[in-house]
């Protein structure tokens, strides 16, 4: 922490970096001063004129440019004569400020009522009563009462859809700008903005669909007021009556830290989830969520999820009980002269873990992860990934970002915003190699094209100057995001090999900012095949033959091997459901807890919200139940228990365990707390913040293929879209007009 | 004055033809600064010629001029032609019937500062003189006065006209500077100040199209030809708009500091109505109103100071005494609370709610409990705004407060609220509200 200042609040001392504006040296030491248009996120405006206090600098003699003392020695403060804006004004040395007196106070009650005035005042029916800064400030802050004529209000729109998923209330916004500033500087999707001017000033949406982003969600957390309110949540439940659990999104590699905001629902009688909202994870996702994380819940309570085990009898599925369910399948497993288990990127390590426990006791069991074709080079992003201390935050100046192949919006939303600001706002110098163009391009420093499918014949050939290991030397940090796209398995491994390469060439290997970031499809990708990666595991599932397959969370049917008999763990009659012999109903992220291991390796705690959904089961306890019934004398009672045995089998994971991935630790900006008007409704970490396992980076080996990608020829990355549509997706009334 | 400096046209038929103009030292100052002057030179005689921006800050142009870094490029000139405040309309005289002088000196000014660009922002409503000024700059470039190297020289610029949308706001420099860069009216956070990151985020002087007219006699004649006039704080002319109850309202150039307020009413010919004049408006409805028993005071910064009103733009508007306060301070509340770009709450919200309590006085339901209330939300606005459009909002009410409560009370006991003239006002007004407000579709939903 070079180049501190000091400065006094309220007579307190405190010292912060340069730069830091009074609102932020004031919150370290816990002096609430109240903001509407400030967020610690987004660059200041000083619209509101909430957060007004006294300012004085030391007292300078013009003549001998001294600072003035009086006879005590003390240094004498000039006060500016009027108050100003905490919110845009940096700390300056010996800098003074006062937020305790009446003028302070006043002022801030003069400020609310003018709010006040034209806001219709609709607590009692607006979804962010409870949670809502302006509530919160008037009962703190503001005038007992109003001198403004009630019938003298303004009324507006309450009802405006921006875009399908976010609506306006026009009476409720206070013009504060903070939609518009995050669409505009977070998400650089400019898509609101205001229009009109003085007391008809209002939001507007410019693009056609309306509030067309990947991001519009993030805004109803950060509106001070319920002006936006979700198409998914309004007027579905109070915020006090929810109850909150921490949990994980698995719908790509960011691994995004949420909290499901669940309640019974007064027409179903269910417990449900009402809401998903981001849980602060400054080295995740900070306090962002995608529009798919937010909204694609809703597969959870679908009507169609299945609620009882099912067998085929007669050339027919018909619903069994567990008892007779298990004891088929364990019958099976038996007598299995060859076993498979196909286990989706979707699934939580402890689930992965047991059941390639159980497959590898067969002497030809095979375990492979769906989809199969990241197994080709997941073994190089983990042992050449970024390091244990990797931070996107970090990365800024003097630091080079190469994307290749990639769709990063499309495929980490999260990690586009975080890349963004890191070459934006932060200086970093990208590189973006593609075969068609991506939204990093309008960053990027330099592109370079190929021919789709041609990423590692390229990064094999280029002499671009940008790339040369000169360059890549100089580079403070080198960070390689890569995806499959439209590449078979030879290529995809080829061009992480390459990447390796230069990486090894460039002295980058090592560091905590340098090395392979993948964009696997899923939120599991990375842990499920550091599991199966053992001894068999290797290759294409849908080329394998064997008299029993077992398939967990598989979404494509191509992954499906030939067998005798096929037992299928899933929430929903899928299409590989409806041919299994044997069907489990599986529980969802939601009703259970579990980990992920995110793309950047970070493994990650997701706890139980939901009560299950009719007979379904955790896929850990049928897995355990199937081998008890064949002789193994399994008695893990919980996933705590299965992943200490998944650390002490997998060695990337030892040490880890879930007291030490529920560790917590403090951040910045705080959010969550009673300063809701800071951060926003965003939730505090309380359910941990993960921990990365470290990379293995060895010599790299001479670039022969494994052996299993002869069995992956057939394979090719797909072009993902964020909302393409799958098995989750498709369940999600408010994301029907998104699905591509 | 004998001769004008800058109402030219006054003593020179068609001088706002470039031939005219041409003729009587036209472009003179422009072919010496190009061809004999360095940059710095011409800010050096600017800068001692004490010329302040005649915007209505008073801001020395010249040492504006100065802060431009010198190695940041490109750099540009915008000529503040927005000119809304109500009651002036000297620059609007000036680009119509002196243009080329204010192209001259626009000229000088980007030569000073080694800037390539120009831009001449015109308020919409300048549509047509706009045009006129467009019109002289295109004679100008036939005259090969503007464009690429000029005079033989490797100094080229260019000069644009630019017409706003019609809002107050964009007279306030930043918010100029917005609009121009074709974003939505409001004012910028400052610092950093324009002479920093301006028009698209490079150094940018910002002037007055008075204050730039000024410049080509003080480049040609020298800063000590200048300094004749005014006082030594105030060197040289000014423009004075003066209208209202007076038989001959119009501009007068004036030195700075010679004459008072009486004088300057005589010079207008006196009351119009052959009623005393009450006060006046020294600066338009942002300026605190000053009651005749002051009118002996100098027009010149300081002195205006001393009174406890300002310069400002020179926008005098004179009333006579059958002007009822109240009715004028709601009348200039109605135009801020219209003109508001709505950016920070306490002039959005508080204009809106004065406007409110006026609406009431005049309608004849207000009692002495809405008079305090209307200095309260006028305390409550002041020192709070984010620009100082916001502050000039109060000057109406906390000066009118001040200097003629009486009519305030006079208001509510002799019952003036009510009559048909204000209810007829008021409806007026709030047909024309609805009609600036009227029902659009976004999204197909209907919104006001």
């Amino acid at each position: 922490m070079a180049d501190l200042v000091n400065l006094t609040i309220d007579g307190k001392a405190v010292a912060v970096p340069k730069g830091t504006l009074i609102v932020d040296a004031a919150k370290t030491i816990q002096n609430d001063i109240p903001v509407f248009c400030y967020h610690p996120k987004l660059k200041p405006v000083g619209m509101c004129r909430m957060c007004l206090v006294e300012i004085g600098t030391p007292k300078m003699d013009p003549a001998t440019r001294q600072v003035v003392k009086d006879d005590k020695g003390v240094v004498v403060i000039a006060w500016q004569p009027k108050l100003n804006t905490a919110c845009t004004t940096p700390v300056s040395e010996g800098m003074a400020v006062r937020t305790q007196t009446t003028v302070v106070s006043d002022a801030r009650e003069d400020v609310l009522e003018f709010l006040l005035t034209s806001h219709p005042l609709d607590c009692p029916i607006c979804d962010k009563g409870g949670e809502c800064p302006l509530q919160n400030l008037t009962l703190e802050h503001g005038p007992g009462n109003s001198r403004f004529e009630y019938e003298n209000k303004q009324h507006n729109a309450k009802h405006v859809p921006l875009g399908d998923l976010i609506y306006l209330d026009r009476e409720r916004c206070i013009q504060c700008s903070r939609c518009i500033r995050f669409q505009d500087d977070i998400a650089d999707d400019h898509v609101l903005q205001f229009h009109e001017r003085g007391r008809h000033m209002e939001i507007i949406t410019l693009s056609e669909p309306g509030f067309d982003s990947y991001f519009s969600g993030n805004t109803s957390d950060i509106c001070p007021v319920g002006a936006l309110t979700t198409a998914d949540f309004r007027f579905k439940a109070r915020p006090w009556e929810l109850g909150s659990s921490p949990s994980v999104c698995n719908h790509c590699a960011v691994g995004c830290n949420t909290t499901l905001n669940t309640r019974l629902d007064t027409k179903t009688g269910i417990n449900e989830i009402k809401r998903v909202m981001p849980r602060q994870n400054e080295q995740v996702n900070e306090i962002w969520l995608c529009d798919k994380g937010r909204f694609v819940h809703h597969y959870t309570r679908a009507g169609d999820r299945l609620q009882k085990p099912l067998i085929r009898q007669n050339g027919q599925l018909v619903e069994t009980t567990w008892e007779r369910a298990l004891d088929l399948v364990s019958s099976k497993l038996l007598g299995a002269s060859s076993v498979a288990a196909v286990i989706g990127d979707r699934i939580a390590n402890e689930d992965a873990h047991l059941l390639t426990k159980l497959v590898n006791s067969n002497a030809k069991g095979e375990t492979r992860l769906s989809p199969a074709l990241p197994a080709s080079y997941a073994d190089l992003a983990r042992d050449y990934g970024v390091g244990v201390g990797f931070d996107m935050k970090q990365l800024g100046k003097g630091d080079v970002i190469v994307v290749v192949n990639g769709d990063v919006e499309e495929q980490a939303p999260v990690w586009f915003l975080r890349l963004r600001q890191a070459v934006v706002d932060r200086g970093a110098k990208l590189i973006v190699s593609n075969h068609r163009g991506t939204k990093l391009h309008r960053y990027a420093a330099h592109i370079a094209r190929y021919e789709q499918g041609m990423a590692a014949q390229w990064a094999a050939q280029t002499d671009d100057a940008a790339l040369s290991t000169e360059e890549l030397t100089k580079a403070r940090n080198v960070l390689f995001v890569f995806g499959d796209e439209k590449l078979d398995a030879v290529s995809a491994r080829g061009l992480a090999q390459i990447l390796v390469g230069k990486l090894v060439a460039a002295g980058q290997i090592g560091k905590p900012n340098s090395g392979l970031l993948p964009l696997y499809p899923h939120g599991n990708t990375q842990g499920v095949f550091d599991i199966v990666a053992g001894t068999r595991h290797s290759g294409n599932p849908g080329v394998l033959s064997v008299d029993v397959a077992w398939l967990v969370g598989v979404g494509d049917t191509s992954d499906a091997p030939k067998a005798r008999f096929s037992v299928v763990s899933e929430l929903f009659m899928t299409a590989l459901a409806s041919v299994a012999d044997v069907v489990l109903p599986a529980l969802s992220f939601a009703e259970r807890e579990g980990t992920y291991t995110s793309g950047d390796r970070r493994v990650q705690r997701f706890y139980r919200a939901l009560p299950a959904v009719g007979q379904a089961k955790p896929d850990w306890w049928a897995v355990q139940e199937v081998a008890r019934r064949m002789g193994f004398v399994w008695n893990f009672a919980s996933p705590a228990q299965i992943f200490t045995d998944l650390a002490a089998n997998v060695s990337y994971y030892s040490g880890l365990g879930y007291e030490v991935l529920a560790k917590t630790e403090s951040q910045w900006p705080p959010v969550g707390r009673d300063d809701l008007y800071y951060g926003g409704t965003g939730y505090e970490n309380d359910g941990g913040i993960g921990v990365r396992y470290a990379s293995n980076p060895s010599v790299i080996s001479a670039p022969t293929l494994p052996k299993m990608i002869t069995s992956m020829s057939d394979l090719k990355g797909p072009a993902r879209k964020l909302y393409q549509t799958g098995e989750l997706i498709k369940r999600s009334d408010v994301m029907q007009t998104h699905i591509e | 004055m004998e001769k004008h400096i800058l109402l030219r046209d006054l003593d020179v038929p068609n001088i706002r033809d470039l031939a005219v103009y041409s003729q009587h030292e036209g472009y003179a100052a422009w072919k010496k600064a190009v061809t004999g002057m360095k940059p710095d030179e011409v800010i050096t005689v600017v800068k001692d010629s004490g010329l302040r921006g005649r915007g209505g800050a008073g801001f020395p142009a010249g040492v504006k001029w100065s802060f431009i870094p010198k190695d940041v490029f490109p750099k540009y000139v915008t000529v503040n032609c927005d000119e809304s405040e109500p009651g002036t309309f000297k620059d609007h005289h000036l680009i119509r019937h002196n243009p080329h002088q204010v192209i001259e000196g626009t000229a000088l000014c980007a030569y000073a500062i080694g800037a390539n660009v120009a831009y001449i922002y015109c308020r919409g409503e300048f549509r047509e003189p706009a045009y006129e000024l467009q019109k002289a700059i295109d004679d100008a470039y036939a005259a090969g006065l503007l464009g690429k190297n000029l005079f033989g020289s490797n100094y080229s610029l260019d000069i644009y006209v630019h017409l706003g949308a019609g809002a107050y706001i964009c007279g306030e420099e930043s918010a100029l500077l917005e609009s121009l860069e074709g974003k939505i009216g409001q004012p910028r956070l400052k610092p950093p100040f324009p002479a920093v990151s301006g028009l698209y985020s490079k150094p940018t002087v910002i002037n007055n199209v008075e204050t730039l007219a000024n410049v080509p006699p003080i480049v040609l004649n020298g800063s000590a030809w200048y300094k004749q006039w005014g006082t030594e704080k105030s060197p040289g002319v000014k423009l004075f708009s003066v209208c209202g109850h007076v038989k001959n309202p119009g501009n007068y150039e004036l030195p700075l500091g010679k004459y008072s307020i009486q004088e300057l009413l005589e010079m207008a010919g006196g009351s119009m109505t052959g009623r005393p004049i009450k006060a006046v408006l020294p600066a338009g409805s942002s300026s605190p109103i000053i009651p005749a028993s002051n009118f002996h005071a100098k027009l010149d910064y300081e002195a205006m100071a001393a009174i406890g009103s300002v310069l400002g733009s020179c926008s005098w508007i004179f009333m006579d005494d059958s002007v009822d306060m109240v009715w004028a301070a709601r009348k200039m509340i109605r135009f801020f609370k219209h003109e508001s770009c709505g950016k920070c709450t306490p002039c959005r919200e508080g204009t809106h709610w004065a406007l409110s309590v006026y609406d009431k006085l005049l309608s004849g339901k207000g009692t002495i409990e809405d008079v305090n209330l209307i200095g309260e939300v006028n305390k409550q606005i002041i020192g709070k705004c984010f620009c100082p459009l916001g502050e000039f909002a109060t000057s109406s009410m906390t000066f009118t407060l001040k200097h003629f409560k009486q009519d305030y009370v006079d208001f509510i006991d002799q019952k003036k609220g009510g009559s048909d003239v204000y209810l007829k006002e008021l409806a007026r007004d709030h047909h024309l509200h609805e009609l600036h407000s009227g029902v659009v579709s976004v999204n197909g939903i209907k919104v006001h």
